[in-house]
């Protein structure tokens, strides 16, 4: 993982919820066969409404998308504990996602499975960017770049070192806590 | 030390812990179901290998529950992965649909929804099927791939949800790594009213604190309030803990608890010994309140998200399309009890769903007799949609040949738990949240409806 990312964003606004990250329909993907986890890539944020969020996401019939950092205002995530939400974004080649707070288990799956780096912003970066501004995400600095203002976020602290390593797995591997593959 | 401090100072081997900490807990009880079961386990055989065995085959519980009555192949995939597993690793508590250890479940459209289609083993959705069969146990920690787990807070158990990775991890060694959350208090004084409910006093609550208001903290239910609660009324209030964003929710262990649980594991056969922890003197909250429950009134949470309150009685200009009763938080018998008693002898106006629970729910309402006839068939000569097949059904949408899925832009007043744009469907769809008497009192009339206009 680099140090720096650049990529056009893409703004959602508060209480981004996990039916929205990806509806329950799409739940029958299991994201640990390979090719099912990329399908759920295809089906990010498309649960959410079309009339407040006219442009998509992913192109439709595409798996990827080209917002490789996601800003979002209070509590994303909240719902339910499906895991397939970080996953479906990473798979769909999400990086980051920058919010005002996040609910509690989406933050916990985004580490386990270090799929995704969930920064929380300082401010309600919601209402000053909008989707396709290009910023530029720095991990060390903890700051995000974009129309010529630089706005620092919160470290991520401890739980850094675990989303690089690739998820608690790797981490727990590396760290001598659980014993190598066998 | 509050009640979930004490369980997980317990839990790690500590004498104490604080708000904040990071411990490693011992885990007794792991529960996942068929959305999240293959993935857990594909986990699982991916970090521990394809020969690893569960650290105690006793300790884990499998509920295929979500998307079982449709003929989406997928789905009926998921549940065929969960039987493999299940046998290769000798699992005792895994509630299968179908008998056969080896066979293949594949649910056949052309017998209609209503009929029950599943065999003597299974039960129905995963947190009214844990402790109905003996697996919430005071003091113990419970953790489940689904974010309503917190319902066993019911029990003075701490109960959460987590996510794939954590849950393949615990598969493996037993155990997790967790932060204590701190504590918020909620002291229920006095008692609820005729036409109130359980479901009024959590969505009053969310209400007031904001459907992000508990994010990361045990929510803590004490006071004499409380102890006048059913068992069926503390689910109902554990289970939407997460609704206000709550990391579990616990309540003290009286003798209600005792005798429910002892029941329950004595009938089943499962593990009888375990240890409540008691309140303590000294607590420290980061939030302390006390409610007086005569004071609350028939509550809805409105369109998009279970924190947007209003009274029932307010709310009488709203139209429906659909009423809808069912899930783990309003799919007991007691929550189809109330419905009964409100629709008895009258006639629905609008298109109504209901799902029972658990096929121990769908019995109940067959064998319990109101002036020689059946509940069941009370619910059915009022125009409601029963179904035999005990499932989470609409609760979360699901595949598009799931019973009661809203698949057009509707509205839809329903006593579940959560109201996200497109959760029980269509993303245009608008939700309603209430207790089972205002959703039933809402059926009769097509639009919300106070259901103390029914109930005396
Ligand atoms: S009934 Fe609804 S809330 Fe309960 S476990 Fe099923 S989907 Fe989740």
């Amino acid at each position: 993982m680099s140090h720096v990312l650049t990529s056009p964003v893409y703004v959602c606004a508060d209480n981004i919820d996990t039916d929205q990250i990806i509806p329950a329909q799409y739940l029958t993907l299991v994201p640990t066969i390979p090719d099912e986890y990329e399908k759920l890539g295809g089906y990010a944020m498309i649960g959410l409404p079309d009339d407040l969020y006219p442009t998509r996401f992913v192109p439709e019939g595409g798996l990827k998308t080209q917002y490789k950092i996601v800003i979002a205002g209070r509590n994303f995530g909240c719902g339910s504990s499906r895991e397939h939400a970080p996953i479906a974004m990473g798979a769909a080649g999400v990086e980051a996602v920058v919010a005002e707070s996040f609910a509690r288990i989406f933050f916990r799956n985004c580490v386990a499975t270090g799929e995704l780096y969930p920064y929380d912003a300082q401010e309600r970066l919601c209402d000053v960017l909008k989707t396709g501004d290009v910023a530029t995400l720095d991990f060390d600095a903890n700051t995000l770049t974009a129309n010529g203002v630089t706005y620092a976020l919160k470290p991520l602290g401890e739980v850094r070192p675990v989303i690089d390593a690739g998820g608690i797995f790797n981490y727990a591997r590396q760290s001598g806590m659980i014993a190598p593959k066998a | 030390m509050t009640l979930t401090e004490k369980i997980l100072a317990r839990a790690s081997g500590k004498a104490r812990v604080q708000a904040g900490e990071n411990v490693w807990v011992n885990v007794d009880v792991l529960m996942t179901h068929d959305v999240c079961g293959p993935g857990t386990i594909g986990v699982f055989k991916r970090e521990f290998g394809k020969e690893a065995r569960v650290w105690d085959a006793r300790k884990v519980v499998i509920i295929p529950d979500h998307y079982i009555f449709t003929a989406d192949s997928m789905s009926n995939r998921n549940v065929d992965i969960l039987r493999d597993f299940a046998r290769e690793q000798g699992l005792p508590y895994f509630y299968d649909v179908i008998d056969d250890p080896n066979g293949h479940w594949q649910f056949d459209a052309s017998q209609g929804q209503h009929k029950a289609q599943y065999g003597s083993r299974y039960t129905g959705v995963c947190h009214t099927t844990l402790p109905w069969k003996g697996h919430t146990r005071p003091g113990e920690i419970l953790f489940g791939t689904d974010s309503h787990t917190c319902m066993a807070g019911a029990f003075n158990q701490f109960a959460t949800g987590i996510g794939n990775t954590d849950a393949g991890f615990i598969l493996g060694t037993g155990k997790l790594l967790i932060k204590v959350p701190e504590t918020m208090r909620f002291y229920m004084e006095g008692a609820m009213q005729p036409g109130v409910m359980a479901k009024d006093v959590i969505l009053h609550v969310i209400g007031d604190i904001g459907f992000d208001g508990a994010t990361y903290r045990a929510m803590q239910w004490e006071g004499a309030g409380v102890y006048g609660m059913s068992m069926d009324d503390r689910m109902t209030i554990a289970n939407m803990a997460i609704e206000a964003g709550g990391k579990n929710a616990m309540f003290p262990c009286d003798q209600k608890t005792l005798d429910y649980v002892n029941e329950r594991t004595k009938e089943n056969g499962t593990k009888s010994e375990f240890e409540p922890v008691e309140l303590e003197k000294e607590q420290s909250f980061v939030y302390d309140k006390v409610f007086d429950l005569s004071k609350l009134e028939p509550t809805v949470a409105c369109h998009p998200d279970p924190g947007q309150r209003k009274l029932a009685k307010e709310m009488g200009n709203v139209q429906l399309d659909r009423a809808y009763i069912g899930s783990c938080t309003g799919g007991k018998t007691s929550d189809f009890l109330a419905f009964a008693e409100v629709v008895r002898g009258k006639t629905v106006k609008i298109d109504t769903f209901g799902v029972p629970a658990t096929t121990k729910v769908v019995r109940e309402l067959k064998d319990t007799q109101w002036g020689g006839q059946s509940v069941w068939s009370i619910l059915e000569s009022a125009g409601v949609r029963m179904t035999e097949n005990a499932s989470c059904a609409a609760c979360l949408g699901g595949p598009v040949d799931t019973f009661g899925r809203l698949n057009t832009p509707m509205k839809c007043i329903s006593a579940t738990n959560r109201n996200f744009p497109g959760r029980m469907g269509n993303k245009e769809s608008q939700v309603f949240l209430a207790s089972p008497y205002t959703v039933a009192a809402s059926a009769l009339t097509g639009r919300i409806t106070d259901p103390r206009e029914f109930v005396s």
